[in-house]
């Protein structure tokens, strides 16, 4: 067992970034307040990123007012499966991912069903902020459910692994795929048993993972390694993450993808303040890549466009 | 540029604190600690005389600025006298006028006073006139000379000059100059005066003044001693009446020796007698009613003034920024999580009306069985708002079930539930639950655990006795707290438990 001062002294040297310092140093200097809504609002975040051309699951309905509940029923009978989330919900919370019917009841990803009495209710709490950021009034939307790309189907248990890449002033910084486990019931938040596993970004390969604070190499469900992976479209994927600057307006921002086997990357959500896990699923800090970035931005020298962002952080951010 | 601003206005906040708390306790004199005691001293004056018919005055000189004492409280009893309270132009005493216009039988006035010692030294003053030399016969004439000659052979200075005088003047067989000098001056107060005037032929200022020994508990005396002035230090040194010169350590001076302590106008008989009790009391006390007696403004604007009721509230309030820091440090530099930012400061708050084992144990109780309705409430799919009105409600009822009980089964303890917060306790519940939920029963009670144990850790440091004193008496250190906090406010380390989250990031790295 290392003393905490060494603990210390080794993470400041890797570069390791903490709560206190990405909330001072990044956070409160890079991303303005008045951006926030763009991305704790997942219907402003969906809109924003329709007008600008990038990829976002379908919008099938939103729920403002307690009363459009009853109604919704029919309006979603079109849609074999679909995904309900409150608009500023965070963490997962009152995430329902709907897969199918049997009558009148709805089937849940985990194969539970549920009547639409417990459907309406659920709605009703979530329209009433039980799951929102703050506790307000919310309202929900109700969107196309990913069909995950079969490439991870090897490598995750009962849920969609989301690509998780940290832009910093719209350079593609660092990059991990967070695949869910029976732990994680089927979610993909790494503080719930979900296995962060970093990636290399020039090359798009998966390189080691980190399951609770353990490394690991292989899927402690499917007992497949997660290590070597390549990453479908993933040049895409880093333009998205290197638009969504321009998308948010903000510095530094966490963007979540998922990838859909016939749709391709879809953005599932940005967030002002990305966790850090990433940082032990890569093995690396971020305060280097970080810096490099500030480098160009004290020389002078930030691109305007995303695509020489993109070959930036391609020849300068790579996890060995 | 941001950041030397943040440092210079928290280094402001926390020198404006630190000098504001230091003059009040130095120079005001306020206690760091709540038990602190001083020592006072309660001494009464009690003036009897025969009244004659027709008006009547009485004069008594007053103690005033009395080198190291300072007093906190003064009162006069004197029925039926009107009265006036004269200060000398130079400053230097005080007297009291009583005066009556028809009295008849033994008169009693009494005037008390509180003292206390106050440790500071008599500030340097200019050289004062000179005292007129004594008017003697010329026999007389002779023996001072001698004396004066014989006394100058042995002293160096003006100081043991005097010394050496006074002890002429105590021997027990005095010389026969001194047996003629003192022939006529038989009284301790007369040999005092013609000191200083002896003295005045040598160019010495002197000067002489009634004191009070507080030493000991009962009947005191007021006993002439010397003072010679210093030229170099510009101050007054004392002589006892043997000649021993320097302050001794309980004296009070009381007024100048040239004023007859007494007065009595007119009438016969006036006698004039002093008892000295000592006491310890509370310095807060002691500080407090010196500062009313000089009349400063700083008690009139300080939460002292507030009524006993106000005070008592505010005391508990004050603790509040310390539990919210208390937070901070947990939150910001460990890396704790608890429900609700503020809300364990809130509970521990809560403790202070119960005791902390009852207010744990009321607590889990009142949560315990709010939780257990609300896994119930969850069955009928009530919507957030009357479901949080419901608890609300429930709440109350458990908490005036159990001041019931609690009275019925003689625990006292149990009727200060009512001083809880039942919003408080409504949204733990509401949060619990809904954690237990979404996150599992593990997670939810690890939090909730969490939560009440930095709840007993607030509370502890919020009731701290003495820390409790400090912020009462000197909420000044609030700005202090305040600075540490804005220096806190960028703070970007690493939290202690961030060490162990990512320990494993650490272990595979070697120092090099
Ligand atoms: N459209 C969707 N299709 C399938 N799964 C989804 C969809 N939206 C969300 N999820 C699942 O829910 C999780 C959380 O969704 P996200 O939009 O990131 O909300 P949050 O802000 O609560 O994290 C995702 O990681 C994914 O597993
Ligand atoms: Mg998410």
């Amino acid at each position: 067992m290392l003393n905490p001062f060494t603990i210390a002294r080794r993470l400041r040297r890797i570069g390791l970034l903490g709560l206190n310092a990405r909330n001072a140093d990044y956070v409160l200097l890079y991303n303005q307040r008045r951006f926030y809504p763009r991305v704790d609002d997942k219907l402003q975040t969906k809109n924003l990123a329709i007008a600008a051309g990038l990829p976002v699951p379908a919008l099938y309905a939103v729920v403002r007012e307690e009363h459009e509940i009853a109604a919704l029923h029919d309006k979603l009978a079109p849609y074999e499966s679909f995904v309900v989330k409150p608009a500023h919900g965070s963490g997962g919370d009152g995430i329902l991912v709907i897969h199918g019917r049997r009558g009148n009841r709805y089937r849940r990803a985990g194969g539970s069903l549920m009547s639409r009495g417990e459907f309406e209710h659920h709605l009703s709490n979530g329209l009433s902020g039980l799951y929102s950021l703050g506790g307000q009034p919310d309202h929900l939307l109700v969107e196309y459910c990913v069909k995950f790309d079969p490439v991870f189907e090897k490598v995750s248990y009962g849920g969609v692994p989301d690509v998780r890449i940290i832009s910093f002033l719209g350079y593609p910084v660092m990059a991990m795929i967070r695949l869910p486990t029976r732990m994680s019931d089927g979610k993909a938040n790494l503080h719930q048993g979900a296995i962060g596993v970093g990636i290399d970004i020039p090359t798009g390969l998966t390189r080691r993972g980190v399951w609770g604070t353990e490394p690991v190499e292989e899927h402690p469900d499917t007992e497949n390694s997660i290590v070597g992976l390549a990453i479908p479209h993933w040049q895409e994927l880093l333009l998205i993450a290197a638009r969504s600057y321009e998308l948010s307006g903000l510095g530094y921002v966490g963007v979540d993808i998922v990838l859909d086997r016939e749709l391709g990357p879809l953005i599932l959500e940005l967030n002002a303040r990305p966790g850090l896990s990433i940082q032990i699923a890569n093995g690396q800090g971020l305060e280097p890549r970080l810096r490099a970035v500030q480098q160009l931005q004290r020389s002078g020298n930030l691109s305007a466009d995303p695509i020489e962002r993109v070959a930036f952080a391609c020849s300068h951010f790579a996890t060995t | 540029m941001r950041k030397t601003q943040l440092y210079l206005v928290a280094a402001l906040m926390i020198v404006i604190g630190l000098a504001a708390f230091y003059y009040k306790w130095h120079v005001l004199s306020f206690p760091l600690t709540p038990v602190e005691q001083t020592e006072v001293w309660d001494i009464q004056a009690r003036v009897e005389y025969q009244p004659r018919s027709g008006p009547n005055q009485v004069t008594l000189q007053l103690p005033m600025n009395s080198p190291g004492f300072s007093i906190l409280d003064e009162r006069f009893m004197a029925r039926g006298y009107g009265m006036t309270i004269e200060r000398d132009r130079a400053g230097s005493g005080r007297e009291v006028q009583w005066r009556i216009r028809r009295a008849r039988g033994d008169q009693a006035l009494y005037y008390r006073a509180t003292v206390y010692r106050d440790g500071a030294v008599e500030a340097p003053g200019d050289r004062p006139g000179q005292s007129q030399p004594p008017e003697l016969e010329e026999a007389e004439t002779a023996a001072a000379n001698a004396l004066l000659e014989q006394v100058r052979e042995q002293s160096v200075d003006s100081a043991s000059f005097a010394s050496r005088l006074l002890r002429e003047f105590s021997e027990p067989s005095p010389s026969p100059e001194v047996a003629l000098l003192l022939r006529e001056r038989a009284s301790a107060n007369d040999r005092a005066q013609f000191a200083v005037e002896l003295l005045a032929i040598r160019n010495i200022a002197a000067r002489w003044v009634h004191a009070l020994e507080l030493g000991v508990d009962g009947a005191g005396e007021l006993r002439p001693y010397l003072q010679i002035y210093d030229t170099d230090a510009r101050i007054w040194r004392m002589l006892d009446a043997q000649g021993r010169i320097g302050w001794p350590d309980n004296l009070l001076v009381w007024s100048r020796g040239d004023r007859p302590v007494l007065d009595v106008d007119g009438a016969r008989g006036g006698r004039f007698d002093i008892r000295v009790q000592s006491s310890l009391v509370d310095s807060l006390e002691a500080a407090v009613k010196r500062l009313e007696f000089r009349d400063e403004n700083l008690v009139a604007y300080s939460l002292l003034s507030l009524p006993l009721q106000t005070q008592d509230v505010y005391k508990i309030l004050l603790m509040v920024p310390i539990g919210a820091f208390i937070m901070l440090l947990l939150r910001n530099l460990i890396g704790v999580k608890t429900f609700g930012t503020f809300m364990p400061v809130l509970i521990a708050l809560s403790f202070k009306w119960t005791s902390l084992l009852a207010g744990v144990i009321l607590f889990v109780l009142v949560v315990g069985m709010g939780l257990l309705v609300r896994f119930y409430m969850e069955r009928l799919k009530l919507l957030l708002v009357p479901r949080l009105t419901s608890i609300l409600i429930v709440v109350v009822l458990i908490m005036a079930f159990v001041s019931v009980l609690s009275n019925r089964l003689g625990l006292e303890v149990g009727l200060s539930i009512a001083l809880f917060p039942m919003i408080i306790m409504t949204m733990t519940i509401e949060r619990v639950s809904v954690a237990w939920d979404e996150r599992g029963p593990g997670y939810a009670m690890k939090m909730a655990a969490g939560s009440l144990l930095i709840a007993c850790l607030a509370y502890l440091v919020m009731s701290w006795p003495p820390l409790e004193h400090l912020v009462f008496v000197f909420p000044e250190v609030l700005l202090v707290l305040l600075g540490l906090t804005l220096l806190l406010g960028r703070y970007s380390g690493y939290r202690l438990t961030e060490l162990f989250r990512f320990r494993a990031l650490a272990r595979s790295q070697t120092d090099g």
